[in-house]
């Protein structure tokens, strides 16, 4: 059996605030995804979520412990790992067809083969028609489509998605989920997303981390042994997706209490 | 919908009325507002120069009217002898324009200016832009020199231009180093922090699409610090025409400013003011330049909600 994708061993993660004061973000954080899985990590609110998906693309650097992809350490960015941030990260002044094509670019393959490899990927999320569009003449959905594209033209081995879905209004969200879903079955990447949607992290999720309030470290894992393929619009009203779900916020609700309590107090 | 709300709206949205009834009653207001803003426009400058032209003559008009006091004649209440008069200074740009200026052909005169603002405004913005990315590229040059960028921008930098033509003469050398220093200090601030605000998420995420950091600074901080150098660029070419204006004023050969500088030498402020709205045509020409050069380059830009 080969090494997992993604392990993190007893990682720290601390940092200075603006102020000059130390904060500690993660303690003491284990976590190990295997190769084609898709895990999810849900926590409060700032519990340091984002923090864990840094240090897997080099971005930060643990404190203590240490950060491994296939097996291998992890020095600066690898090029074996695609992120799809939060907010709206696509390049306002390139159309959705130069959008899609800067990864092949950036990583210096031939132009006609980048753009033909684009053109097929903006196809495949449905903006065909779009190509010549700037970003602000889309809506958020496809604007996450764009996103999306541009990420998996790359061919990450290591996809690590930042509550990629939370600013979408509800309807578009579960779309873009079971879009994901397909996509990611398709290129079986080895994923991290991270949300707060717990629902969001059953439909999509062979495993759930439940992480505690900050600094964070694992509460639980939870194995979501719902049948593949999966349609995110629909399995949410089934029985057992509900049970699963009942059983993970009962662990998750105390967290979210604490850090709740302390937002207020501060 | 009660009836009540829908009797107190404007006929054109009354249930009944068509999609292109609408949108035909909507641009016609649109029209009209524009008329009136127009119209408006009009009638303040014509009051303006109209009450100037009006005041200018008002002593011999008066006499005229009601004979001449023993005293002498009245005086005007605007005396065109200090502050000149629309039609006088009409007058002059006309003798220019066919006659040409004490120093030859206004045409020359406006091309040189015009060549001297252009020169310093490229020559100063492009090192603006050079110098302003490469600070704001480097966090530790930026904390080092910012005490001296600071200090440099404290001096107000026409009293530059003394010392510009002492050392390049009365050419135009030394007026394009004022343009240049006028120009430099605002487009390299704003090109600085165009950098510093460029977005941190796109950085990252050109950074782990692959992009090296000469890429990042090429294809992310460049185009996205653009509006904000192009928004200095603007600015920074009247500051050009200034410059090269202030540099003819104290001492040059030809030029708009020599010009002006003449006139006041010689007691003519029709030639003053004239050799100002000469500059100003100059200056606004330059100005609609620029936002068609700025509208071609940033077409990504979502377009401003129309003014109606």
């Amino acid at each position: 059996m080969s090494a997992p994708a993604i392990e993190l061993i007893n990682v720290g993660r601390r940092f200075l605030t603006p102020d000059g004061k130390s904060m500690t973000a993660l303690r003491d954080f284990t976590m190990s995804v295997d190769r084609g899985e898709f895990a999810c990590v849900v926590g409060p609110t700032g519990c340091g979520k984002s923090t864990t998906l840094n240090l897997v693309t080099g971005l930060a650097k643990p404190s203590s412990g240490e950060v491994r992809l296939m097996g291998g350490p992890v020095n600066g960015i690898d090029p074996r790992v695609g992120f799809v941030f939060q907010a709206d990260a696509l390049f306002p002044w390139r159309s959705v067809l130069d959008n899609v094509v800067a990864g092949p670019l950036f990583r210096g393959k031939p132009k006609k083969e980048s753009y033909d490899k684009a053109r097929s990927w903006v196809a495949r999320v449905g903006l065909g028609r779009f190509e010549n569009h700037y970003p602000h003449q889309l809506s958020g959905g496809m604007r996450k489509r764009v996103a999306l594209a541009q990420t998996f033209i790359n061919e990450p081995e290591i996809l690590l998605m930042d509550e990629p879905f939370s600013a979408l209004d509800v309807q578009t969200r579960v779309l873009m989920q079971d879009e994901l879903l397909k996509l990611w079955s398709e290129a079986k990447a080895s994923v991290v997303f991270v949300t707060h949607d717990l629902e969001e992290a059953i439909a999509l999720a062979d495993k759930v981390y439940v992480l505690t309030a900050g600094p964070a470290t694992v509460k639980a894992v939870y194995h979501i042994d719902i049948s593949r393929p999966r349609v995110s619009s629909e399995i949410r009203y089934e029985p057992h997706f509900i049970e699963i779900s009942r059983t993970i916020w009962n662990d998750l609700k105390e967290e979210v209490l604490i850090s709740h309590n302390r937002a207020k107090a501060a | 919908m009660t009836l009540a709300t829908q009797t107190s709206m404007p006929p054109a949205y009354r249930a009944g009325t068509s999609d292109a009834e609408i949108e035909a009653a909507a641009a016609l207001a649109i029209q009209r507002r524009k008329t009136q803003v127009l119209v408006w426009r009009i009638a303040i400058l014509v009051v303006i120069l109209g009450c100037w032209e009006l005041f200018s003559r008002s002593g011999p008009l008066l006499d005229g009217l009601l004979g001449a006091p023993a005293s002498g004649p009245r005086k005007s209440l605007i005396d065109p002898f200090f502050f000149s008069s629309p039609s006088l200074i009409v007058a002059r740009i006309y003798e220019w324009i066919t006659e040409g200026t004490e120093l030859g052909s206004l045409w020359y005169q406006i091309w040189i200016t015009f060549e001297e603002a252009v020169l310093g405004f490229l020559a100063g913005s492009i090192a603006g832009i050079l110098a302003g990315i490469a600070l704001g590229r480097n966090k530790f040059a930026a904390d080092v020199f910012s005490i001296y960028i600071k200090i440099a921008n404290a001096i107000p930098r026409v009293v530059l231009a003394p010392i510009f033509i002492i050392a390049f003469g009365f050419g135009i050398m030394s007026k394009i180093a004022v343009a240049f220093v006028m120009v430099f200090f605002v487009v390299f601030a704003n090109a600085f922090q165009g950098v510093r605000e460029a977005d941190r998420a796109m950085i990252a995420n050109a950074q782990i699409l692959g992009a090296s950091p000469w890429a990042v600074t090429r294809s992310v901080i460049i185009p996205s610090a653009m509006s904000w150098i192009f928004a200095s660029l603007h600015v920074s070419f009247g500051f050009a025409i200034v410059g090269a204006v202030v540099g003819e004023l104290l001492g040059s050969r030809a030029g708009i400013g020599q010009l002006i500088a003449v006139a006041q030498g010689s007691f003519d402020p029709a030639g003053v003011f004239a050799g100002m709205i000469v500059l100003l045509i100059v200056a606004i020409a330059a100005d609609y330049g620029m936002t068609a050069i700025e509208n071609k380059l940033v077409k990504w830009r979502p377009a401003p909600f129309s003014e109606s």
